[in-house]
C-alpha cells in the first residue's frame, strides 16, 4: 500500500500527481473464497479488513451490489457517541468509540474523526430524568457523559436559543465530550484500501442472488450477477437489505426497513461548534468541515426499500431546528436525501452467528450504524474468524426477541410513555 | 470608478428609475428590471466573489439559477442577512446592500488566495491523505484551518424576524417553466379548461423569450406575443400565475413542491407580507418545461472573471441592456454561440475571434457570422487566458494534434463567450423517479420513461430552438388537459421567425487542457486534472468521483459542471457515458429556506398547546406549569415567597391533612362501548373485566406485544355494555391506536366502538380525608357515602345540576373523588368545589405534589418506574393480571424465558441513611461503595422525593432482584461519591390502606 503522508503528498505533487496508484483495485471475482462478506459499507469492509489483520484471513471477499460505501454509509449525518443506557450498548459504542480514536493512523486514511461534543437537549421533566440516568450510567459503565444546565450547553453551543418564548425550553443538556463526527465516505475508502492492500478482494457492481446451502444446513456458496462464488463463511452487513438477503438463506429477521431522510444546508463559516440533538422535537445538527449544517431529518411512517421520502419529514424537522436555532430560517436546504435503515423491535443491531452454520449477520442498526462502524466491523470479524460472539456482541443475538432479553434503546431513548 | 455599459436603449429595465445600491461599500446604479448581475455588469464590474477552495477571483458566468461562482450575501439589517445568493437572482431594488464572501481582508486583495499558489498540493481528496499526527492535531490545527477557509458567506447571527406562509393547492395541470415551451402548454391546458397553475423561478414569465431580439411569433415581436399571452392567461380564472415561483421537490403521487418568493425584490416590503410562501400541489398532470443550461467549456483559466456563457451574454444584452464587455473572444462547440456574437457585434461589441471547436463552422448561423464580417476560426481551441482579477487576453491555438500552448496566439480582450452546448434540465423529471435516457444523437441525458403523471416539453427534453418549444409545449398542454380528463382542442401550433439555434456541443475537456487549471466545478474549484486523479487512484463509479472530488456538489449542485464531470471521466476510464452512470438528481433543484420549509410554525404555533378548562383559573392563582406531551400541567400552586419545595410540602400537608384539589383533566379518557365491550376489554387488558359490576371500577394495565407494560389507568364500569377508560396523559393517543389497530385488523368481528373522550370531560381530583364532606353538599342523585359508594366506584348524577361522572379513586393513598364533568362547564364546578372546601381548607395542588403523594403509596408512573422493559412482576403489579384468560395483549410474551427469569429488576423503596439527602431520579445502584468504573448497576432510581409526610427523602427504585433485597444496604451514584441507602418496601405511607376510607 502507498502510505499516505504529508511527505508523500508533497512529493507526488511535484509529480503532478501522475504517481499515486488506485486506492483498491477492481478484481474480477474467484471461484472461492474463505469468507464472503455482503454489503461493501463501512461495516462490510471494515469487517474483511479486521478479518484480514486480526484474525489472518486473507483471501476474502467483500461483495457490493452497488459502489461500495453507498448505502448508509455515504447517507448518514456521520454523528458518533456512545451514551447509550444500557450496559450492553454502552460497551458496544463505546469500542466503537475507542476504535474511533486512532482509526485515521491505524487506516493510514484522514478519517476528520472530530470530537467535538454531542449534546443532548432536555425539554420537559420527563427528558431531564431520562437524560440524568443516561449520565449516571454511562459513569458507571465508565462512558464519559455530563449534565449541563440551559446556559451551561448555550456556552458550549452558541446558537442554542434558550430563552423565553420557546414552545419547549430547554431545561438542560447532556454532553458526551468524546463524541463528535468523522467523513463518512472516508470510512468507506480507508477501510477499502485497507482491506485491499492486506489482498481482500472488493467486488462492486456484484449483487447477491442466492445462497446456496450443503445437505447438513450449512452455507456452501453466494450466486451473484457476477457468477457463483464458493464460501463456508458469509457475513451479511448490507443494512436495509439485510432481511432480502437473509431470506435467500431462509431466515426470517425481525427487521423492518424504512426511509430516513437527511439534509445539508449551503456551506457558511464556522459557527456551529458541536453536535446538538433533541429527541422531543426531533432533530440533530452539526456543523461538516466544509461548512454545510448536516441536519437529520425523521423516518417515514412507512416501510419502504426506497432511497426517497417525503417533504413534511425533512419540513418537520427544520421547523424543529428553526424554533432551537432561530437565525437559521434564512439558512437554505441545499441538498435532502434518504437512506434506508433497518430497524429491530428493542433499537438495538443484531451481530451474530445464525442457526445456519456458516452465516453471520450484522444488522438492525436503525438509526445509528455510522457511530458503530469499527467496532461492529471488528466484533462481525471477531465473530465470523472463531465462529463465536466476542463477549461484547454476545448479547446482540437473534434469540433475544424469542427470549425476551431485550436491550431497548428506544424505550431508554426519551420518548414518553 | 465604474464605467458605464449599458446599452442606449431596449432591454426590459425601467431607465426611467434608476436605483441605487451597494455592493462591498461601494455605491452603484442599476434599474427596476434588474438583476444584482446585471448592474454590476452594467458598471463593469465582473469581479464579484472568491471560489471555495483556493480563493481564486470569480466574475459572472451566467444569467440565472445555474450560477456557479456569483455568490453574495444580501443585508437589510443583521436578522435579514441571507448569505450564498447568487447574484444573477437577485432582483435589484432602491438600497439593495451586498457583500462578496469568503475572501479577507477584501474581493480584490483575499489572503486565502496564497490556497491558489500552492494548488498543486491541494488536489482532489488531499486532506485525506494528510493531516493524521499527531493524533490531537487533527481537532487543534488541521480542522479548524481547514473551516476557516472553507464556508463561503457567513450565517446571520440574529433570528429572522420574517414571517413564512404555506399553501396546499390542487390543479388539473401543474406547468414547470414559463418560457415558450411552458407558456404553450399553459394555453393548451386553460384553453381546454383544465385548472392550471403556472410557475417560473424568474421575476418575469418569458424564459428565453425575455432574452429574443428578434424573433416573431405569430407575426408579432417575441415580446409583444410574450405580453399577450401572459395577459390572456391571467384573465382565466382556472389559471394561477407564481412568477418568482421555483419548482424545487416532486414527490410521490404527483406532488411538486414550489418555493414562492413575495418580498426579498422589494425595497420596503410591506410587514403583512409573509416573506416566501411554500406551495405543495398536488396536480393530475405535470408538464415540464425548465428548459436547459449552457455548457461551459474546460480550458485553463475557464474561471476568470470575464469568462462567460455566450448565451448569457445575450442574454445581459437583450434583456437588461447590458454589454458585458467591449472586446469578446467567442470559443465554442455550438452554433448558439454565433448567435450571441452576432448580436453584441451589433450592439457595439468587438468581435476578436469565434473559435469554433469543430473541424467546420458551417450552417446558417455561422454562415450570418461570416457574412457579418466576424472573424470565424474553425478547429480552433482556447489554450488559456491572461489577466488577474479580470480577463485580459485570450489565447488561442489551432485544434491540430502537433499544437501545443507555446503555439498559441493571444488575443487582447475583456470578455470570453464560451459555448459546450446545452444540457437539458432533468432535475424534476429524475426527482419523479422517472428513468432517463441517453440520447446519442443530442449526447446528452433526456427524460425516458415516466413513473408519474407527467410529460416534459422543449428544451427540458432536448427540443430546441423557439418554433419546436412552442409547438412542443402546446402539445404537452393539450395531451395533459386530455390525460386530466378535458377534451381539448388539438394543440394550436404559432407561426413563428426566429435566428436558428443550430447544433453542436463538447462535454469534455478540451484538448491540451491537462495540466493547468481548467476548471470543471467552478465553485468546488474542481479541475480536469481532479477527475483525472480521481480515476487514476481508483474511483470508477461517478458517486466516487463526486465525492472524492466535491464536482457537482457545490451550491449549484453541479448544473453546469456535471455533463463534462462524466464526460472527462468516460475519457479518462474510456467507458460511453451510458456506462459511467449518472448521480442521482436530489430535491431541491435549488436551494429553499429553512424558513420557507417550517412555515408558520414558531413558538407557541410550533406545536399546538392543549389547556385545560382549569388552565386559566391555575393560572390567575399562580401556578407553575410544566410540559407533558403538548399539555401544560399545574406543577405547583407557589404562595407568595414559596419555592417549589415549600410549596409542595404544603400542598402534601393539605391533601393529608384535610383535603386538596387537582387538575386530572389531561388523563386521557376513552368510550368503550358496545355488545362485545367486555371482551375487547379482556383481550387488551391483562385483567379481567367479566366479573366487573356495572358501577365498579379496577385498576388497568396495557401491555404491549412484547409483554412489557405500555400504559394504565382506572376503568369504570358504566354499564354492561359500557366502560369509561382513563390512560395516562402522554399514553392516550398510544393506547387508543393500540385498540384500535386490533379491533380493525385482529377481531374485526366485535361490535365494539371506541371514542376518544379526553377533552369531553374535565377531571377534577378531590382528595384527602374532607374530601367527601367537601362534595357532600355539591353532589345530587349519587349517595357518596361509603357503604353506598365504596372506595372503586362509578356513579352518574349532577354537580350543582352539571352531569357528573363520579369516581371514587384515590392516586394519593387517601380517601378521594375524582369529578368528570364535560369540559365547558369544568371551570364552574371546579370554583363551586373550591368555594364550598373553603371551610376545610381546600388546597390546589399539582403534578409535582400528586407525585410525592403517589410515590410515598408506592404507586408507579408509567414511563417513569417502567421504561418500556417492565413487566407487571417486575413492578409489584402481578396482582393485576388475569390468570385464566385465555388471552390477553402480551400474554404470550410473558411466557418468555428471560420475562420470568430470576434477577430481573423489580420496584422497590430505596431510603438513604442520611434521610434528608434527596437522591437524583436516574441515579445507578451499585452493590458496593467503591465500585471503579466500568462497572455493572444493579439498577436505578426512578423516582426521588422529599416526604413532607414522612420528614425525610424517599425514593423508588428498580433493582436486580429487588424484592430479595429488602433490608440490604447498597449504594446510590450522586454527582460526588456514592451514598449509602436500604432497599424497603416501595409502600412508605399507610401500607394497610386504611386511609382510603379515612374520613
Amino acid at each position: 500500500m502507498q502510505r499516505f503522508s504529508a511527505l508523500s503528498l508533497i512529493r507526488h505533487s511535484l509529480g503532478g500527481h501522475l504517481g499515486w496508484q488506485p486506492q483498491w483495485r477492481s478484481p474480477e471475482p474467484k471461484a472461492e473464497y474463505d469468507a464472503v462478506i455482503v454489503g461493501a459499507g463501512g461495516h462490510g469492509l471494515g469487517a474483511a479488513y479486521y478479518l484480514a489483520k486480526e484474525h489472518g484471513m486473507r483471501n476474502i471477499a467483500v461483495l457490493e451490489k452497488g459502489w461500495l460505501g453507498g448505502g448508509n454509509t455515504g447517507r448518514n449525518t456521520t454523528i458518533i457517541r456512545s451514551n447509550y443506557l444500557y450496559d450492553e450498548s454502552a460497551a458496544l459504542y463505546d469500542h466503537a468509540l475507542k476504535l474511533w480514536e486512532n482509526l485515521s493512523r491505524e487506516l493510514n486514511y484522514n478519517v476528520m474523526f472530530s470530537q467535538r461534543g454531542v449534546m443532548m437537549l432536555a425539554h420537559t421533566v420527563h427528558d431531564v430524568q431520562i437524560f440524568k440516568r443516561h449520565v449516571h450510567a454511562n459513569r458507571a459503565n465508565g462512558v464519559d457523559n455530563e449534565w449541563l444546565t440551559a446556559e451551561q450547553a448555550k456556552e458550549f453551543c452558541p446558537p442554542l436559543h434558550i430563552g423565553p418564548g420557546l414552545r419547549y425550553p430547554v431545561l438542560g443538556a447532556a454532553l458526551q465530550r468524546r463524541g463528535g463526527t468523522a467523513r463518512h465516505d472516508a470510512v468507506a475508502w480507508g477501510y477499502a484500501r485497507a482491506a485491499d492492500a492486506l489482498g481482500v478482494d472488493i467486488i462492486q457492481n456484484c449483487e447477491v442472488t442466492a445462497i446456496r446451502r450443503g445437505t447438513a444446513g450449512a452455507v456452501e456458496a453466494v450466486e451473484t450477477s457476477r457468477g457463483a462464488i464458493r464460501t463456508r463463511k458469509i457475513g451479511v452487513s448490507a443494512a436495509g437489505n439485510t432481511s432480502v438477503v437473509m431470506a435467500m438463506a431462509g431466515l426470517r429477521m425481525p427487521l423492518e426497513s424504512y426511509p430516513l431522510q437527511a439534509l445539508v444546508s449551503e456551506p457558511v463559516k464556522p459557527m456551529f461548534p458541536c453536535v446538538a440533538m433533541s429527541n422531543t422535537i426531533h432533530a440533530y445538527i452539526s456543523q461538516s468541515d466544509k461548512g454545510e449544517l448536516v441536519i437529520g431529518a425523521g423516518m417515514d411512517a412507512y416501510v419502504s426499500y426506497s432511497q426517497h421520502g417525503a417533504l413534511h419529514i425533512p419540513a418537520q424537522t427544520l421547523e424543529a431546528i428553526c424554533e432551537l436555532f432561530p437565525m437559521f430560517r434564512r439558512m437554505r436546504m441545499l441538498r435532502n436525501w434518504g437512506g434506508i435503515v433497518d430497524v429491530t423491535p428493542d433499537r438495538s443491531p443484531i451481530l451474530a452467528k445464525t442457526e445456519v452454520a456458516g452465516l453471520y449477520v450484522n444488522c438492525g442498526w436503525g438509526t445509528g450504524g455510522f457511530k458503530a462502524t469499527p467496532g461492529a466491523a471488528h466484533l462481525l470479524a471477531w465473530t465470523i474468524a472463531k465462529d463465536e460472539p466476542h463477549p461484547i456482541n454476545a448479547p446482540f443475538t437473534i434469540e433475544r426477541f424469542r427470549d425476551g432479553v431485550v436491550i431497548d434503546e428506544a424505550a431508554a431513548a426519551a420518548v414518553s410513555h | 470608478m465604474s464605467a458605464n455599459f449599458r446599452t442606449a436603449e431596449d432591454g426590459r429595465i425601467d431607465r426611467s428609475r434608476p436605483l441605487g445600491f451597494r455592493f462591498d461599500e461601494r455605491s452603484y446604479q442599476g434599474f427596476p428590471g434588474d438583476t444584482l448581475a446585471s448592474a454590476l455588469l452594467a458598471n463593469g464590474v465582473h469581479l464579484v466573489g472568491r471560489s471555495f477552495k483556493y480563493h481564486r477571483p470569480r466574475g459572472i458566468l451566467s444569467a440565472g439559477a445555474d450560477e456557479p461562482n456569483a455568490l453574495v450575501a444580501v443585508r437589510r439589517d443583521e436578522a435579514r442577512y441571507t448569505p450564498n445568493l447568487r447574484a444573477t437572482q437577485v432582483e435589484l431594488y432602491q438600497g439593495l446592500s451586498a457583500e462578496s464572501q469568503n475572501r479577507s481582508p477584501s474581493l480584490a486583495f483575499d489572503i486565502g488566495a496564497v490556497n491558489d499558489r500552492l494548488s498543486r498540493f491541494f488536489p482532489a481528496g488531499f486532506y485525506y491523505k494528510t493531516f493524521m499526527w499527531p493524533r490531537k492535531a487533527w481537532e487543534r490545527w488541521y480542522e479548524p484551518w481547514i473551516r476557516a477557509m472553507a464556508g463561503l458567506g457567513r450565517a446571520p447571527t440574529l433570528p429572522d424576524p420574517d414571517r413564512y406562509a404555506n399553501r396546499f393547492a390542487h390543479c388539473d395541470v401543474l406547468v414547470v417553466g414559463a418560457g415558450p415551451a411552458g407558456l404553450a402548454a399553459a394555453l393548451s391546458a386553460a384553453e381546454a379548461g383544465a385548472r392550471v397553475i403556472l410557475c417560473d423561478e424568474q421575476a418575469e414569465f418569458g424564459g428565453s423569450l425575455l432574452a429574443e431580439s428578434d424573433a416573431t411569433i405569430e407575426g408579432k415581436p417575441a415580446a409583444t406575443w410574450l405580453a399577450e399571452t401572459v395577459a390572456l392567461l391571467a384573465l382565466k380564472p382556472r389559471v394561477t400565475l407564481l412568477p418568482r415561483t421555483t419548482a424545487f421537490g416532486y414527490f410521490a403521487y404527483n406532488m411538486v413542491g414550489l418555493a414562492e418568493r413575495l418580498t426579498e425584490h422589494l425595497a420596503e416590503p410591506d410587514p403583512a407580507l409573509p416573506r416566501e410562501r411554500l406551495w405543495q400541489v398536488r396536480a393530475r398532470e405535470v408538464v415540464l418545461a425548465a428548459g436547459a443550461i449552457e455548457r461551459p467549456l474546460v480550458f485553463p483559466g475557464n474561471d476568470r472573471p470575464g469568462v462567460m456563457l455566450a448565451d448569457a451574454t445575450r442574454t445581459y444584452l437583450n434583456r437588461y441592456g447590458v454589454k458585458c464587455g467591449s472586446r469578446a473572444v467567442v470559443v465554442t462547440a455550438h452554433d448558439a454561440a454565433y448567435r450571441a456574437a452576432l448580436e453584441l457585434h451589433r450592439a457595439g461589441v468587438a468581435i476578436a475571434a469565434i473559435a469554433d471547436l469543430r473541424t467546420a463552422a458551417n450552417g446558417p448561423l455561422p454562415e450570418a457570422a461570416r457574412a457579418a464580417g466576424l472573424p470565424v476560426r474553425p478547429a480552433t481551441t482556447i489554450t488559456g487566458t491572461g489577466g488577474r482579477l479580470r480577463v485580459t487576453a485570450a489565447s488561442l491555438a489551432p485544434l491540430a494534434a502537433e499544437s501545443d500552448r507555446r503555439g498559441a496566439e493571444p488575443l487582447t480582450c475583456d470578455l470570453v463567450l464560451m459555448s459546450g452546448g446545452f444540457t437539458p434540465s432533468v432535475h424534476l423529471f429524475s426527482q419523479s423517479r422517472g428513468k432517463l435516457r441517453f440520447d446519442g444523437e443530442l449526447a446528452a441525458y433526456v427524460p425516458g420513461h415516466s413513473v408519474q403523471q407527467e410529460r416534459s416539453a422543449g428544451a427540458c427534453r432536448g427540443v430546441f430552438g423557439l418554433a419546436a418549444a412552442l409547438a412542443d409545449g402546446a402539445a404537452a398542454g393539450e395531451a395533459a388537459a386530455r390525460a386530466a380528463g378535458f377534451s381539448a382542442a388539438r394543440a394550436r401550433s404559432f407561426a413563428c421567425h426566429a435566428s436558428g439555434f443550430g447544433t453542436g456541443g463538447i462535454r469534455s475537456v478540451l484538448p491540451n487542457a491537462h495540466g493547468a487549471k481548467a476548471f470543471v466545478d467552478f465553485q468546488n474549484d474542481v479541475t480536469a486534472d481532479d477527475l483525472v486523479l480521481a480515476t487514476r487512484e481508483g474511483f470508477h463509479s461517478i458517486e466516487h468521483v463526486k465525492r472524492y472530488t466535491t464536482t457537482g456538489m457545490a451550491t449549484d449542485q453541479g448544473k453546469t459542471s456535471n455533463m463534462n464531470a462524466l464526460g472527462i471521466v468516460s475519457e479518462a476510464l474510456g467507458k460511453p457515458i451510458p456506462e459511467i452512470g449518472l448521480t442521482t438528481f436530489r430535491m431541491p433543484y435549488t436551494p429553499v429556506s429553512f424558513g420557507i420549509l417550517a412555515g408558520p410554525s414558531r413558538d407557541e404555533l410550533f406545536d399546538p398547546v392543549r389547556t385545560t378548562p382549569i388552565h386559566d383559573w391555575a393560572t390567575a392563582h399562580g401556578a407553575v406549569f410544566e410540559d407533558v406531551g403538548q399539555w401544560k400541567r399545574a406543577r405547583y400552586f407557589p404562595a407568595p415567597g414559596e419555592d417549589m419545595e415549600r410549596a409542595v410540602a404544603r400542598e402534601c400537608r393539605a391533601v393529608r391533612q384535610s383535603t386538596g384539589i387537582f387538575d386530572a383533566s389531561t388523563l386521557g379518557k376513552i368510550e368503550v362501548v358496545g355488545p362485545d365491550a367486555v371482551e375487547f376489554m379482556n383481550r387488551i387488558y391483562v385483567n379481567a373485566w367479566s366479573r366487573l359490576g356495572a358501577g365498579r371500577c379496577r385498576y388497568g394495565l396495557v401491555l404491549r406485544e412484547d409483554g412489557f407494560i405500555a400504559d394504565d389507568g382506572v376503568v369504570g364500569r358504566l354499564a354492561e355494555n359500557r366502560f369509561h377508560v382513563t390512560t395516562t396523559t402522554g399514553g392516550a393517543t398510544r393506547v387508543l391506536a393500540q385498540m384500535e389497530d386490533y379491533l380493525q385488523t385482529e377481531w374485526p368481528e366485535l361490535e365494539v366502538w371506541l371514542t376518544s373522550v379526553t377533552e369531553q370531560w374535565a377531571v377534577i381530583a378531590v382528595q384527602g380525608p374532607r374530601s367527601r364532606a367537601v362534595l357532600e353538599g355539591l353532589v345530587e342523585g349519587i349517595d357518596i357515602a361509603s357503604r353506598a359508594m365504596p372506595h372503586m366506584s362509578v356513579a352518574e348524577g349532577r354537580i350543582r345540576g352539571v352531569p357528573t361522572r363520579l369516581f371514587r379513586v384515590s392516586y394519593t393513598g387517601e380517601l378521594g373523588f375524582e369529578v368528570n364533568v364535560p369540559a365547558d362547564y369544568g371551570r364552574a364546578v371546579w370554583e363551586e368545589i373550591f368555594e364550598a372546601g373553603q371551610p376545610h381548607g381546600i388546597t390546589p395542588y399539582g403534578t409535582e405534589t400528586m407525585h410525592v403523594l403517589r410515590a410515598e403509596k408506592g404507586y408507579i408512573v408509567v414511563g417513569q418506574e417502567t421504561d418500556g422493559t417492565a413487566t407487571p412482576d417486575d413492578v409489584g403489579l402481578t396482582w393485576a393480571v388475569g390468570k385464566t384468560k385465555p388471552d390477553f395483549v402480551g400474554k404470550r410474551s410473558l411466557a418468555r424465558p428471560a420475562m420470568r427469569a430470576p434477577g430481573r429488576k423489580q420496584l422497590v423503596g430505596l431510603l438513604t441513611e442520611d434521610p434528608h439527602f434527596l437522591l437524583e431520579e436516574g441515579a445507578q445502584i451499585l452493590a458496593a461503595p467503591n465500585q471503579k468504573a466500568p462497572t455493572k448497576p444493579l439498577g436505578h432510581v426512578t423516582s426521588s422525593y422529599r416526604s413532607a409526610t414522612l420528614g425525610r427523602t424517599i425514593a423508588l427504585a428498580m433493582i436486580a432482584g429487588g424484592r430479595d433485597r429488602m433490608g440490604e444496604m447498597l449504594y446510590v451514584t450522586t454527582a460526588e461519591r456514592p451514598v449509602p441507602a436500604k432497599v424497603t418496601s416501595p409502600v412508605f405511607y399507610d401500607p394497610e390502606g386504611a386511609r382510603l376510607d379515612a374520613a
